[in-house]
């Protein structure tokens, strides 16, 4: 029972991996594709992570797969903040087709 | 015969070739930065579900340094992007 249910989570993981790379293959702008994949791929992982999870249980592998999903909640979210203002102030134009760019102002000021 | 677990595990490893296109092809040093980023995450889920195939216990570690690896790298990437010292 545990083995289907690790399963099943395990596809789905993979399932939200290929949406984001999807999603970094064709996307037009740099600002699109971080905004895609990173967090689709992220989900997927930890999706990956739970199933072997649950698949081991409380042991020392198990815990180790849970504690890595937090360690991947905040290190994957704060460097893909960090890459998209490094790739604004670098100077990388949005694509022609956005509509809205509110960090403009806020970059010019400093 | 293959089984669930491995049909998983090439279609992983499929995607982190398409994080590879991106890395080679990409138009500016940003879009191949986002590859680099993206590639690193997906590493983790291979470790994963190793462990999970083979049974070896020590490639979780291995998915947790790369992960703390693959985030201190993106940041310094970043640092550089934004034309800053390191120290600021």
């Amino acid at each position: 029972m545990n083995e289907l249910i690790s399963d099943i989570l395990i596809g789905i993981g993979v399932a939200f991996d290929f949406f984001g790379c999807l999603g970094l293959l064709r996307l037009p702008d740099v600002y699109n594709r971080l905004q895609a994949s990173t967090k689709s791929v992220t989900l997927g992982t930890w999706s990956i992570l739970f199933g072997v999870f649950i698949r081991y249980g409380f042991t020392g592998v198990g815990v180790k797969a849970l504690f890595c999903i937090p360690l991947l909640f905040f290190s994957a979210t704060v460097a893909a903040h960090a890459l998209m203002r490094g790739s604004y102030i670098f100077g990388v134009k949005l694509w022609e087709g956005s509509v809205v760019d509110d960090y403009k102002d806020e970059a010019g000021s400093e | 015969m293959m089984s669930v677990l491995d049909v998983f595990l090439y279609t992983l490893i499929g995607l982190s070739f398409m994080c590879l296109y991106r890395i080679i092809r990409g138009p500016s040093i940003p879009d191949r930065m986002v590859g680099i980023d993206i590639f690193g995450i997906l590493v983790v889920g291979i470790c994963a579900l190793l462990v999970k195939k083979t049974g070896k216990a020590f490639l979780i570690d291995i998915a947790i340094t790369w992960a703390i690896l693959s985030f201190i790298g993106t940041l310094t990437l970043a640092k550089y992007l934004s034309g800053k010292k390191l120290n600021e």
